[in-house]
C-alpha cells in the first residue's frame, strides 16, 4: 500500500515496528504535495524542516517512550501560529509575519513526535465557508462531480487542511472551527473532522476570528485517527483562560464503546425548507444505522435554530471587529504609508484585508455601536443563551444529536459567490452548536448523484467527546464510506 | 481659595469631580508577566501580550486583583463579587491591541467615601462612586523624531486602578484635599506609590458651575491634570472659563479639555460630538471575574491602620492636637517616625513638637520630607530623653538638635564631645551666682529697692558665665534666695 494512503494509525504502528521510517512516509508526503500544487492547498510547504523533524524522530527510535503521533507528518492550518514558520491566517496583512513562538495545540503535536508538512490556506482570518476569500488563492477540492470537470470547493474556512487529507497529502490535519470551519469541510472533502467542546484546546498562539467560539480541531481521514489527534491537542493551558482545567480522556478508548441504548436525538428543527431530498434521505440512512446498532432515536425539539444564523452573524462579527483592531501596520505585518497616522491606518487596513473580512468588520463595529449595542449584541447574547439552553434540555433527553453536516454537497468555485448570505447558510447545521460551545464530528456518511460526499453530523454534551467519538465510530462502521476523490497522491 | 465666584451677574459655585487613575503596585502586568520598573529602556518591559502578537491571550493578574479589593476595602467601599473586563475600542499607536481591556458596566469597586479636612477644621466626606481595573497604554514619544512619533510599550498593560469620585467637591481647595487624601490612603495601603511626577498617579478634572442651589450645569473634563498644584491652577482657570462664557450669554458645550503647562490655560481637544464611540463589549478572552468571601476576608485581614483612624488613635491616645494628629498621619512614614520616636515611653506631645516643628519643619525648608531625615528615631529620642532627665537644658537641645541635623551624630555623643551637660551640682550654681551678684552690687540695690524686672537680669548673667549649662529651674530658684539676701 502506498504511504500516502496510509491512516494515522497505521502509520503509528508501522513507525514503531520499524517497518517505515519517518523519512519514507514524510518524503512520501513531501512528494505528494509537490504533485498536487494546483489545488493550493498550501500556503507554505516546509519540505526541510518536515525532513529535519522525520529523521530526527527516526535517530531516537527505539531510545526512550513514543509520543503518540511518533514520527506522523501533518498539515497545519495557516492561523496556528509555528515558530520560525510564516504565518499569515491567509490574509495579505500578515503575508511574511513569522512568529517568534508555537502556539500551545502545535506544540502538544511536537511534543507528541509529529513533524509538520506546512501551513494550509484556510479563509483569510477563517471568515468563509467554502476557502474563496484567502489571499493567497482558493482551495480546489480533490473530489470532481461524476462528468464535470469544474473545480469545487472544498469547504471552509478549514480547506486546506480538508483538501489535503483527502487528497493523501497528509494522513491528518489541524483545522479551527469558529461556525462550522472544521465540520462543513469535512463533509465537503469526504473526511472526518471533529470540533471537541469550547476550552477543550488551548487558543493561545491561534490567531483569533471571533474568540468566544473559535476551538481548534482535527481532520483525518477515519474516526480513529482523529482522536489520536484530538488527545494530542487537547488540554488545559494556563496561557488561555477560557481553556478547561479537566482531565484529556483516552478517546482512542472510547471509540469501542457500544452505542446499544444510547438515545440519539433528530432535532425536528432542523429539516429546513428547500434541504435536499438527497440530504434527507442520508439523515434517514444515519437513523436507521444508529437503530440498528441498539441505539434509541428520539424527536428532540431545539426551538431557537431558526435564530441561530443571524446570532452568529452578530457575534462573530462584532468579536472579529475588535479581534482584528491589532493589525494596524504599527508593529507587524504589512504597513502601508500614508501622510498621516488616519491615512496609514487606513490605507494599510484596505490593502490588507480581503472583501470578507472588511464585511464582518463592518457589520461588527456597527453592531457595537451606541445606539445599536442593545438591539443587536445583547440581543443576541440572549438568544445564544437561549440556544445553548434549548441544547441543555434536548440533552435531558437523549446523548447525541444526529444531524446533517452542511445542506447540500460542496459546490463549483464562482457558484453562490456573490451571495454572501446564502454562503452564511452552509453554516445553518454547525453553528447552532459553536454558539453552545459543544462538541461536534462530520463523519463521511454517503454520496450524492453526481457523486460529492456527504457528511452526517454528531453533537455531544459538554465535554463529552467519549460519547461523540463512540458514536462516530458507529457512524462510519455503517456508512462504509469507500469512495475516494479524483484528485489523489498515489 | 473659595469655589465661590462673584460674576457681574451674580454667585457662581463650582461642582467638581475627579477621576484619578492610579497605578498599580504589583511585580508584573495586569494581564501579562511582563515585569515593570520604572525608568526601564524603552520596549525592555514588553512581552508578546503587551505587543498584541496574533494570538496572544491575557491572563489576569491575581495581585492586582488583591490590590484593587484592598485598595476598595481602604475607602469603606462595596466590593462587588461579580465583575467584568470590557474591551474599549479605539486605535492609538500605543494601544496595540486596538482596545484596552478595562471594566465598564461591571466594576470590581463600587460606592465609597473618602473624608478630607478643611482648613476651618471640619471634615466633609466626598463619595468614590466605583474603582475599576484597567489596562495602562504604553508611550507615544513625538519628540524624538523630526517627522516620526516613536512608541515605548513598557507601559503598555501595566495595570491601573481608575477612582471615580462623585461631584461633591465645592473648591480647588477641596479637589487638591481630596486627591493629597486619596494618594495618602494608596500609599498606607501600598498600592500605589502615588508619584504624581513618575505619573504613576494622573487626574482628569470633571468641573462645571451653576448658581448655589441650582442643579448641575454642562460639565466639562480637563484630561491628564498631573500634580495637585497643576489641578488647582486648571480649576481656577477652567471656572473662571465657563463663568466668563456664561455671564456672556453663552453656553458651555460639553467637552473635553486639554490642560496646557506652560501658558496655564485649557484647551479644548474634541467636542461631545467628536467623542469616540468606544463599542464596549466583554472581553470573550476573559471569565467574569468572581470574587470568594475567604479571598477578600483574607484581603481585608491585611489591612493596615489607615490615616483616619490613626489620627483619632493619635488624638485619643497620645492627647495630641487634631492638627499635630494630622500632619504626623498626613504620610506613613512620619507616623511610623514617629512612633518610633515615642517607643512606648516618650512624651508624646513633646516628641510630636520635636517631630513636627524642628525634623519636619528643618527637612521641609529643603523640600524633603521624614524619609530624607539625617536624625533617626532613636536619636531623636535620645535627645528627648536628654532633656527629660535635665541632662541639657532647653536651649542647649537646641543647639544639639542643630548638630545632629548637621551631622547626623547621635544627642549623647554631641552632648559629651562639647561638654553640653547640664551643671545640676547646686554647689557649683552658688558660686556662679555669687560671682554675679558681686559684680552686680548697684543691680543688687536697684533690685532689693522694687525692682523685680532685674531678675531675668540676673538669669541671664548667671547662664551666661554657665556658658548655658546650668539648669534653669535650679538657677531660677537659688538665685530667688540670694538675691532676698
Amino acid at each position: 500500500m502506498s504511504l500516502t494512503h496510509l491512516t494515522i494509525a497505521e502509520s503509528v504502528k508501522k513507525l514503531e515496528s520499524g517497518e517505515i521510517s519517518s523519512a519514507e512516509l514524510t518524503e512520501a508526503h513531501v512528494r505528494a504535495i509537490e504533485g498536487a500544487r494546483a489545488l493550493n492547498a498550501f500556503i507554505v510547504e516546509t519540505p526541510e524542516l518536515a525532513m529535519d523533524q522525520a529523521r530526527a524522530v527516526d535517530a531516537r527510535h527505539g531510545k526512550g517512550e513514543r509520543g503518540v503521533l511518533e514520527g506522523v507528518p501533518l498539515a497545519i492550518k495557516d492561523l496556528f501560529c509555528t515558530k520560525g514558520v510564516q504565518t499569515t491566517a491567509g490574509s495579505k496583512i500578515l503575508e511574511g509575519f513569522v512568529p517568534p513562538y508555537e502556539s500551545t495545540v502545535t506544540a502538544n503535536l511536537w511534543r507528541d513526535g509529529a513533524v509538520m508538512l506546512g501551513k494550509a490556506n484556510l479563509d483569510e482570518f477563517a471568515m468563509g465557508s467554502s476557502n474563496i476569500t484567502s489571499a493567497y488563492g482558493p482551495v480546489e477540492s480533490p473530489w470532481r462531480r461524476q462528468g464535470d470537470n469544474r473545480p469545487l470547493v472544498p469547504g471552509g474556512s478549514s480547506g486546506g487542511s480538508a483538501a489535503a487529507v483527502a487528497a493523501r497529502l497528509a494522513p491528518g490535519a489541524t483545522g479551527t472551527d469558529t461556525g462550522g470551519s472544521i465540520r462543513q469541510p469535512a463533509a465537503f472533502c469526504g473526511i472526518v473532522g471533529i470540533k471537541p467542546t469550547y476550552g477543550r484546546c488551548s487558543r493561545w498562539g491561534t490567531i483569533a476570528f471571533a474568540s468566544s467560539l473559535d476551538q481548534a480541531g482535527a481532520f483525518a481521514r477515519t474516526v480513529e485517527d482523529t482522536a489520536i489527534m484530538l488527545g494530542s491537542m487537547a488540554g488545559y493551558d494556563p496561557q488561555d483562560s477560557t481553556s478547561i482545567d479537566l482531565p484529556v480522556p483516552d478517546y482512542r478508548a472510547a471509540l469501542g464503546r457500544s452505542v446499544k441504548g444510547l438515545r440519539i436525538g433528530i432535532p425536528k428543527e432542523y429539516r429546513v425548507d428547500g434541504m435536499s431530498g438527497e440530504i434527507d434521505k442520508l439523515w434517514r440512512d444515519g437513523e436507521a444505522w444508529f437503530r440498528d446498532a441498539g441505539a434509541e432515536i428520539v424527536e428532540i425539539s431545539l426551538p431557537h435554530t431558526r435564530y441561530a444564523l443571524a446570532t452568529y452573524y452578530i457575534v462573530a462579527p462584532a468579536e472579529c471587529s475588535s479581534n482584528l483592531a491589532r493589525y494596524d501596520g504599527v508593529r507587524y505585518g504589512l504597513r502601508v504609508p500614508g501622510k498621516d497616522l488616519t491615512e496609514q491606518y487606513e490605507a494599510t487596513r484596505a490593502q490588507g484585508f480581503g472583501a470578507e473580512v472588511k464585511r464582518r468588520i463592518l457589520i461588527g463595529t456597527y453592531v457595537l455601536s451606541a445606539g445599536y449595542f442593545d438591539a443587536y449584541y445583547i440581543k443576541a447574547q440572549k438568544v445564544r443563551a437561549l440556544i445553548a439552553r434549548d441544547f441543555s434540555n434536548a440533552f435531558k433527553s437523549c446523548d447525541l444529536i444526529l444531524t446533517p453536516t452542511a445542506p447540500s454537497a460542496a459546490f463549483a468555485l464562482g457558484e453562490k459567490t456573490d451571495d454572501p448570505i446564502a454562503m452564511y447558510l452552509n453554516d445553518v447545521f454547525t453553528v447552532p452548536a459553536s454558539l453552545a460551545g459543544l462538541p461536534g464530528i462530520s463523519v463521511p456518511a454517503g454520496l450524492d448523484s453526481s457523486g460529492l460526499p456527504l457528511g452526517l453530523q454528531l453533537i455531544g454534551r459538554p465535554f463529552d467527546e467519549e460519547t461523540v467519538f463512540a458514536g462516530a465510530a458507529a457512524l462510519e462502521k455503517a456508512a462504509v464510506f469507500t469512495a475516494v476523490p479524483q484528485i489523489m497522491a498515489v | 481659595m473659595s469655589g465661590i465666584i462673584e460674576g457681574s451677574t451674580g454667585t457662581w459655585e463650582m461642582v467638581i469631580g475627579l477621576e484619578v487613575h492610579a497605578q498599580v503596585t504589583a511585580n508584573s502586568k495586569l494581564f501579562s508577566g511582563a515585569p515593570i520598573t520604572f525608568g526601564g529602556e524603552p520596549n525592555t518591559q514588553v512581552n508578546l501580550v503587551d505587543a498584541a502578537m496574533p494570538g496572544m491571550l491575557p491572563v489576569l493578574n491575581d495581585y492586582c486583583v488583591e490590590q484593587a479589593i484592598k485598595t476598595g476595602l481602604g475607602l469603606g467601599a462595596e466590593i462587588n463579587r461579580l465583575s467584568v473586563f470590557e474591551r474599549k475600542n479605539y486605535f492609538y499607536p500605543d494601544l496595540p491591541q486596538g482596545y484596552q481591556i478595562s471594566q465598564y458596566a461591571h466594576p470590581i469597586v463600587g460606592k465609597g467615601e473618602i473624608e478630607i479636612d478643611l482648613p476651618d477644621g471640619t471634615v466633609k466626606a466626598i463619595g468614590v462612586t466605583r474603582l475599576h481595573l484597567e489596562q495602562d497604554a504604553g508611550k507615544s514619544l513625538h519628540d524624538q523624531h523630526a517627522s516620526k512619533t516613536f512608541v515605548d510599550l513598557n507601559r503598555s498593560g501595566q495595570a491601573l486602578m481608575e477612582i471615580v469620585s462623585e461631584p461633591d467637591m465645592r473648591s480647588a481647595d477641596e479637589a487638591a484635599a481630596y486627591v493629597r487624601k486619596l494618594r495618602t490612603i494608596l500609599r498606607y495601603l501600598g498600592t500605589c506609590d502615588g508619584n504624581m511626577d513618575e505619573g504613576s498617579m494622573r487626574c482628569d478634572v470633571n468641573l462645571s458651575m451653576r448658581r448655589p442651589g441650582e442643579p448641575f450645569g454642562t460639565r466639562c473634563e480637563i484630561k491628564n491634570v498631573n500634580s495637585v498644584r497643576y489641578i488647582q491652577a486648571a480649576i481656577e482657570y477652567e471656572a473662571r472659563r465657563q463663568v466668563d462664557v456664561l455671564e456672556e450669554g453663552g453656553k458651555i458645550a460639553q467637552e473635553t479639555r486639554q490642560w496646557d503647562t506652560r501658558q496655564h490655560v485649557t484647551r479644548s481637544m474634541r467636542s461631545k460630538e467628536e467623542a469616540f464611540d468606544y463599542r464596549y463589549f466583554p472581553d470573550p478572552d476573559l471569565l467574569p471575574l468572581e470574587l470568594d468571601e475567604a479571598m477578600i476576608e483574607r484581603v481585608r485581614h491585611s489591612l493596615p491602620e489607615l490615616p483616619d483612624a490613626k489620627k483619632k488613635r493619635f488624638i485619643s491616645v497620645y492627647g495630641l492636637s487634631p492638627y499635630d494628629a494630622g500632619v504626623l498621619v498626613a504620610e506613613q512614614t512620619r507616623a511610623e517616625f514617629y512612633e518610633r520616636v515615642l517607643a512606648g515611653k516618650r512624651d508624646p506631645k513633646v516628641a510630636a513638637n520635636w517631630l513636627i516643628t524642628e525634623l519636619l519643619g528643618g527637612l521641609n525648608k529643603g523640600g524633603h520630607d521624614i524619609d530624607a531625615s539625617p536624625i533617626s528615631a532613636d536619636n531623636l529620642g535620645e535627645l528627648i530623653d536628654l532633656l527629660a532627665d535635665n541632662t541639657i537644658s532647653g536651649r542647649i537641645a537646641k543647639d544639639v538638635f542643630a548638630e545632629m541635623f548637621a551631622t547626623g551624630k547621635g544627642a549623647a555623643a554631641i552632648v559629651e564631645e562639647k561638654g553640653l551637660r547640664q551643671v545640676t551640682d547646686t554647689g557649683a550654681i552658688d558660686v556662679v551666682i555669687d560671682a554675679v551678684i558681686a559684680k552686680n552690687q548697684d543691680k543688687l540695690a536697684e533690685y532689693r529697692a522694687g525692682k523685680d524686672k532685674l531678675f531675668g537680669f540676673f538669669v541671664g548673667q548667671v547662664m551666661k558665665e554657665s556658658g548655658g549649662k546650668a539648669n534653669p529651674a535650679m538657677v531660677n530658684q537659688a538665685l530667688k534666695a540670694k538675691l532676698a539676701g
